[in-house]
């Protein structure tokens, strides 16, 4: 950033509308650019990453992204498949064709018996463009219908935070409740422990990094937040056992 | 008309201060807040006077009816309504003709600041609803719209802010309120955006000299940037306050 203008200092919040930079710059997430200005088009924590200028949005929806694994929910049977709801701008089609080995037959098969309306399902992303909405797969292993386990909503956005630096946090998550964790692209979150104790410790913490990414040390807060949790809990006797992962 | 000289006595007083004791080129007391209603995807609440406007937006969301839905980008659509006891006689509830050109007037202003081709075959929803008027509801709408729709986390190229400049009394005035806006000679709303320095909605009502109608516009701008920094303050409240408290 030498000599060139920077009107905005790393993760200072800015509004849409806001010059973040003049001159040679390459436009990044929620930044556009009018000449060779740079503005933000949403509310969020502005960040120069050499030379791009981008703005990590506080508040933002889910737009889907081929090979995004995504939870949804079944709100719709069609003709040809499933409509699912995840959480994006278009409904989702899953493919009847996707889930039964050979090709669908109407008249043979029912689609209710596999998936039904208000379904839990993990499943992955795998066409979409502007012309087309997006369609969804369940043949990979790890994807299906959500059997057990708590779901809780956070900001799309904040996805990344929860797995933090190389998986950091959410490892710590995992080993301090014993839950697993499995996290959709489009911020719906499947959360499955021993005791609905742990499984309600996990949800605190996520929503906490959910309400607080966009304060500076955030891990540490965490931890100390999870730590002060269990001893209390010791303390009343439920005994939760350290050490057990997933 | 003598009839008219009583009415301009009353809305600017000799030392020159408006009926509700505002110098000239004085905005009303504005209250802002953003994210006021759990359930919405983006929310926001001005009080501006004694207006009272609430906006709440939905989506980009799958268009209904269906048909509706445009190829190459999302749909706004915009409704702007006044609450029955918004008024001091009840107003019916049903969308009268000067609510829909409102709701459209509201949505054509707002359409030049919103990325609507990002999200094709989309609707995004917006809901004004005056649940108090006292003049200047599209310009506070307007205002409060933007808010809300910036924190539905639409991508936006600017936030949209208005004001209304008129002419009473003979003289020009800024902001105008209910008996302004009724007894006075005219009224000029222009909806801006600030850091893009365009205009997205002029309109005019009553009668202006061409010099006059200028100065209205720039008296408008004005309060427009004013009202801009308390929209940016609102916006930025909710994340500073948590920041501040955990610091």
């Amino acid at each position: 950033m030498k000599g060139l203008p920077v009107f905005f200092e790393k993760r200072e919040i800015v509004t849409p509308g806001d010059l973040l930079a003049e001159g040679d710059y390459i436009v990044g997430e929620n930044t556009y650019r009018e000449g060779d200005k740079f503005y933000a088009t949403r509310l969020g924590l502005v960040d120069f990453v050499d030379k791009t200028v981008i703005v990590v949005a506080l508040h933002a929806f889910y737009v889907p992204r081929v090979g995004d694994t995504v939870i949804g929910k079944v709100v719709e049977l069609t003709i040809a498949g499933w409509l699912v709801d995840i959480k994006a701008p278009q409904p989702a089609m899953l493919r009847a064709s996707d889930v039964f080995e050979r090709s669908f037959k109407p008249q043979r098969d029912e689609l209710p018996g596999i998936f039904d309306i208000g379904d839990l399902v993990i499943t992955k992303v795998i066409a979409y463009d502007r012309t087309r909405d997006p369609q969804l797969t369940v043949r990979e292993p790890g994807l299906g219908k959500i059997t057990r386990g708590q779901i809780m909503e956070i900001t799309p956005t904040k996805i990344p935070r929860v797995i933090g630096k190389k998986g950091s946090m959410i490892t710590m998550i995992k080993e301090q409740t014993g839950c697993h964790i499995q996290l959709g692209q489009n911020g719906v979150v499947l959360i499955s422990g021993k005791t609905p104790e742990n499984e309600q410790l996990a949800m605190m913490a996520i929503r906490k990094i959910d309400e607080e990414s966009h304060i500076s040390g955030l891990t540490d807060r965490i931890t100390e937040m999870m730590k002060k949790i269990k001893g209390s809990e010791k303390n009343a006797g439920k005994v939760t056992r350290e050490g057990e992962i997933d | 008309m003598p009839g008219k000289s009583q009415e301009k006595e009353k809305l600017i007083d000799k030392e020159g201060k408006r009926v509700d004791g505002r110098q000239l080129d004085e905005l009303r007391p504005i209250k802002l807040e953003v994210g006021i209603l759990s359930s919405a995807d983006g929310s926001a609440y001005i009080e501006q006077g004694k207006c009272k406007i609430l906006a709440a937006v939905y989506g980009p969301r799958e268009a209904h009816p269906k048909h509706l839905a445009l190829p190459d980008r999302a749909l706004l659509q915009c409704r702007y309504h006044m609450a029955p006891f918004s008024v001091e006689e009840r107003k019916s509830p049903a969308p009268s003709r000067r609510e829909v050109e409102l709701s459209k007037v509201i949505r054509e202003s707002l359409e030049p600041a919103v990325f609507l081709e990002y999200y094709p075959r989309a609707s995004i929803d917006l809901f004004i609803e005056v649940l108090q008027a006292d003049g200047g509801t599209r310009c506070a709408g307007i205002t409060v719209a933007a808010l809300a729709l910036a924190d539905a986390g639409i991508p936006m190229k600017d936030l949209v802010v208005a004001c209304a400049a008129g002419k009473a009394d003979g003289k020009l005035v800024l902001d105008l309120c209910d008996s302004e806006d009724k007894l006075g000679e005219a009224d000029v709303p222009v909806a801006f955006m600030p850091t893009l320095d365009a205009i997205t909605l002029l309109q005019m009502d009553g009668n202006l000299t061409l010099e006059e109608f200028e100065q209205a516009v720039n008296i408008a701008l004005t309060g427009c940037k004013q009202i801009y920094k308390l929209q940016k303050e609102a916006l930025k409240a909710k994340y500073v306050a948590l920041k501040e408290a955990t610091e």
